[in-house]
């Protein structure tokens, strides 16, 4: 008698992506790296702001009309923010849900154990978590202009400087940044290794891209906040 | 040399333990870390104690049947398992922790001992190749490219004993279903199942319980046969390239 061959495998990619702990793992690792490629973007921006309120200004202004004539006024701009909103909601959602089944996989912790993984490694939860409640601060206070000082829609500029002067914004962002830099540290390899992309002969180099995005990002946001308390923009 | 023992004593899987206290003396130096404890239960069994049970077969290093946390780390401060582990790397005097492996997949049993079952069921969801099973196939019938053979070998030297479970703060069995799907999945002998095999087994893995992996590394650093952590890579391209070409 022949054997029945299995058959009632469920037919969806995403549902069998998004069930399996690996193909959660791969939505998180794309997300992470749409998140990665707009903050490169985001970054390179910010640092127009060294070359005055006449360039920084107009920046802003040109994101706006982006994709023109092509696509009309700020529909560029919106579909990106519906695609990194949807890549946090996703990548939070999963984190989530993975965090807690790894909980529930490791009830009891040894009596004496040390943490052999590195600090980036350990911290990506609540790193995460704090790039979570910075995202929802720094849109309130840049973006929809809610808790800034100046509030002038459309002079980005002096709304930053307004913010960075209360010293308190600047170390909150500071942190957040440094969070973020040790995301990146373990993020981007580790996206590497969950898409698949990763071998003995590559890991090398992920780790040290890796390593350098961190490094890049971290200076390149924190060069803002601290040229503002140095006076140097202002 | 004399040593303080606080090992993990618990009746029954039901039962709670706790970790208990016992002297040993005159230990050798030449002993293995399981001739260690077989020394503390001869004492215990003459004492009338019940002597500490614990998993163990070959005690060459080559069945995955012994394993326990010896001072937070699996397997002990070697990268080998318990029964190679000697007793020249511990000093007079030491204070040593034995625990089971700690992982909601693999419930104690008593002491020491984990039902591991779980990983029987990851291999039995696909941990195996189709063969003819009539006469002897012709010796060169299938060619192996030697890098595939070679790679393969690297991951079939995993001998499932649980160590990058313990170790992950996950309870992860991604290394060990890693090393599996990978050795089978590189060979000619493997490709008839090579998509069935990676989600099948993936999917047996999620339903046992086991955690997800963060790419921590804990695993490949107390593995003693030395799987690389590039195995959980390898089986994560092989899965979504699964997921994508067809499910079957």
């Amino acid at each position: 008698m022949a054997l029945a061959t299995r058959t009632e495998r469920s037919p969806s990619l995403i549902g069998t992506l998004w069930r399996s702990t690996v193909g959660k793992k791969a939505v998180m690792a794309t997300t992470g790296l749409i998140m990665l490629a707009y903050l490169v973007a985001h970054m390179m921006g910010n640092l127009k702001v060294f070359f005055g309120p006449g360039e920084f200004n107009h920046y802003g202004h040109w994101i706006r009309t982006i994709g023109e004539p092509f696509l009309h006024r700020t529909w560029f701009l919106w579909i990106a923010r519906v695609v990194l909103a949807a890549s946090v909601v996703l990548h939070g959602v999963a984190a989530y849900q993975l965090s807690r089944r790894d909980l529930a996989a490791r009830p009891a912790k040894y009596e004496r154990k040390r943490a052999r993984a590195s600090y980036a490694t350990r911290t990506m939860r609540w790193g995460g978590v704090i790039l979570g409640l910075f995202v929802v601060w720094h849109i309130l206070d840049l973006t929809t202009l809610t808790v800034n000082p100046n509030a002038e829609e459309g002079r980005p500029y002096q709304n930053l400087v307004a913010s960075f002067d209360r010293w308190w914004v600047s170390a909150f962002y500071i942190a957040a940044m440094l969070a973020l830099g040790l995301h990146i540290r373990h993020g981007f390899w580790s996206a590497a290794q969950t898409l698949g992309a990763n071998s003995p002969r590559r890991d090398r180099a992920f780790k040290v891209i890796a390593n350098g995005l961190a490094a890049l990002l971290t200076l390149g946001f924190l060069a803002v906040p601290i040229g503002v308390l140095t006076g140097i923009v202002s | 040399m004399n040593l303080t023992l606080r090992i993990w004593r618990q009746r029954d899987a039901g039962s709670a333990g706790a970790m208990t206290t016992y002297e040993v003396k005159g230990i050798s130096e030449d002993m293995s870390f399981l001739e260690m404890l077989d020394h503390l239960n001869e004492e215990l069994i003459l004492a009338g104690d019940e002597p500490v049970a614990f998993d163990h077969d070959c005690r060459e290093g080559i069945c995955g049947a012994c394993g326990m946390v010896i001072n937070g780390a699996a397997h002990g401060p070697e990268r080998t398992t318990t029964c190679q582990l000697h007793m020249r790397h511990f000093s007079d005097g030491d204070t040593i922790d034995v625990e089971p492996w700690r992982a909601a997949a693999f419930p104690v049993v008593k002491d020491l001992v984990v039902d591991r079952s779980a990983f029987d069921r990851i291999i039995g969801a696909g941990g195996y190749v189709s063969a003819p099973t009539g006469s002897a196939p012709d010796a060169h019938a299938t060619p192996v490219p030697k890098p595939a053979a070679d790679l393969a070998f690297e991951h079939a030297e995993c001998i499932g004993c649980g160590a990058c479970v313990a170790a992950c703060p996950n309870g992860s069995a991604m290394l060990f279903t890693s090393a599996k799907v990978v050795h089978l999945n590189v060979l000619p002998q493997g490709a008839p199942e090579r998509e069935s095999r990676v989600l099948d087994m993936v999917d047996t893995m999620d339903a046992q319980g086991f955690g997800g992996c963060t790419n921590t590394g804990e695993c490949a650093t107390a593995c003693p046969k030395g799987i690389p952590l590039t195995a959980i890579g390898r089986m994560n391209r092989e899965y979504l390239r699964a997921t994508v070409k067809g499910r079957g």
